[in-house]
């Protein structure tokens, strides 16, 4: 037999009298982190199982949104009066990136629940299911970047240099992603009927953001968009990949609905992780 | 040095999809001794309550006691898993846990993955869960096997890999279920020498168990459980008899 015992040997302390809750959630947080490479690993298990067997794989939600876009493309393009040449770019970036920041959202309900057999087998960080759920959306969300660049090319909409600002609006998408899927998971996990709710919450702010129409079309109440904060986040990449960048109130917006996500977030996990094997 | 103290240690289980009133007071009614509503208005399960005990290094512990007296709960709560909701645990060195087959295991993966799995659980690198998957393939004799996902495995096969798997460890402090010790009599000849090198392995030892020939065999110590309270406490051949 191997010998992997740890030189040092671990103390485990749990006293109910002094529970400690902040800094076992940082040191949660910590250790999740240090468990990339399981995260990673289970993140690719994940997309594995959900397209056993399926030729195109994460390429369908490609697909789909290929058939989306040209379909809504020539319709909507007529509605609104706009060149198709103009409306198609806006529309290809906008649906990609609605649909990853929706399905990250729909998502996290089951950061937790999906890992109950997990949980309640072994300890590990909490936040390492969390860190998981976020790589298996990344994944999927990468495979939609060539239909990106397709739509971009084929419409001459080449960026500039710009574009590598929508790397930062990714990553403020991947953090928001992290808070929303410690909170809605822990939540949903607590109440099963919050994922029929956050289902409902996201339809409806799918038509309440400009994903199929554009800001201008609000006219003068064009303002008041940063104050939806899916608009601000979707912003931040869409702005850098098709009008040369972001304004600076929606990278403000966008920053403060991350630290506010990540502060409600970090509070529900400081005041109930030590519940979560209860829940799920 | 290994050793486990716990102290006044309670665990609770809320039951949340038990909110209809009725249903509540039948709950109630019938078994007031273990349930009980808490200040928000749950019930709650009193799994395990105050129990207090120290085990030593050297110690070879079986937990005994009917279906639902808290032993695996008791093991999960070792483990780390469930947090208790009064009382002082501590638990020094290593932990290796035995208490499920299938723990972490994904039916869709091969037998190979799911070895390469366990030991990323463990927090090993990709080296050191290859040379595991090694190992582990080798001794559960499942063969070219090990290649074919696993959902197509016997439950027979299916207890070997989990055997083989689980056990590649030497932990300072091993929390055990009983179900390792069921499996096919040529595979149990195996399997049972390489559980005594790790029970022999490890500092401490907690079993859950209800095979009393395991518990005069392998242990040192006894302890009863009823209920969710320790009702006896001793050398094994006290406690359970010769």
């Amino acid at each position: 037999m191997l010998e992997r015992t740890p030189p040092a040997s671990p103390v485990y302390l749990r006293d109910a009298a002094d529970p400690r809750h902040l800094e076992r959630a940082l040191g949660d947080l910590a250790g999740g982190m240090r468990c990339w490479r399981l995260a990673w690993a289970l993140a690719w298990l994940d997309i594995r199982n959900r397209y056993r067997g399926s030729v195109l794989g994460p390429f369908w939600m490609t697909a789909s949104t290929a058939i989306m876009v040209v379909a809504i493309g020539l319709v909507y393009s007529t509605l609104f009066r706009m060149p198709l040449r103009e409306y198609m770019p806006w529309l290809a970036v906008s649906l990609l990136i609605w649909n990853t920041i929706s399905q990250i959202v729909n998502d996290a309900c089951l950061s937790l629940i999906g890992s109950e057999g997990v949980i309640r087998q072994m300890r590990l960080p909490y936040t390492v299911h969390i860190l998981r759920f976020v790589i298996r959306n990344a994944i999927v969300a990468a495979h939609s970047l060539p239909l990106i660049a397709v739509v971009l090319l084929l419409t001459g909409a080449i960026p500039g240099p710009e574009a590598v600002l929508a790397i930062p609006g990714l990553l403020l998408v991947a953090l928001n992603g992290f808070a929303v899927g410690l909170f809605l998971g822990m939540i949903c996990a607590r109440f099963r009927d919050i994922p029929q709710i956050v289902t409902n919450v996201m339809q409806l702010a799918f038509f309440l953001s400009p994903v199929l129409w554009k800001p201008v079309l609000l006219g003068p109440a064009a303002a008041w968009l940063p104050l939806n904060p899916f608009y601000a986040l979707m912003e931040t990449v869409r702005g850098p990949l098709l009008e040369g960048g972001a304004p600076l109130v929606v990278w403000a917006a966008a920053l403060v609905y991350t630290a506010a996500t990540g502060a409600v977030g970090f509070a529900f996990f400081v005041r109930f992780r030590s519940r979560i094997a209860f829940w799920v | 040095m290994a050793q486990i103290e716990a102290d006044r240690v309670s665990v609770e289980f809320p039951l949340y999809h038990v909110a209809a009133r009725s249903l509540k007071k039948r709950l109630m009614a019938r078994a007031a001794i273990r349930l009980r509503e808490d200040e928000s208005h749950r019930i709650v399960v009193a799994a395990l309550r105050d129990l207090s005990f120290r085990i030593a290094p050297g110690e070879r512990v079986a937990l005994v006691g009917g279906n639902g007296a808290g032993k695996t709960t008791l093991l999960r709560t070792l483990a780390g898993i469930y947090e208790p909701v009064a009382g002082r645990l501590a638990v020094e060195g290593s932990i290796g846990t035995l208490i499920d087959p299938a723990a972490g295991m994904d039916p869709d993966a091969t037998g190979r993955e799911n070895i390469v799995l366990r030991g990323l659980f463990l927090g090993l690198s990709e080296a050191e869960c290859a040379e595991m998957a090694e190992e582990a393939g080798q001794f559960s004799g499942l063969g070219e096997f090990l290649d074919v996902p696993i959902r197509t495995y016997s439950a027979g096969m299916g207890v070997r890999l989990s055997f083989a798997t689980a056990t590649l460890m030497s932990p300072q402090i091993l929390l055990m279920d009983e179900w390792f010790l069921a499996g096919d009599a040529d595979f149990m000849a195996r399997a049972t020498e390489r559980l005594e090198t790790l029970v022999r392995g490890a500092d401490i030892l907690v079993i859950a168990t209800h095979d009393m020939h395991i518990v005069r065999k392998w242990c040192t110590r006894a302890i009863r459980l009823e209920g969710g309270r320790i009702v006896a406490d001793g050398p094994a051949i006290e406690v359970v008899g010769t």
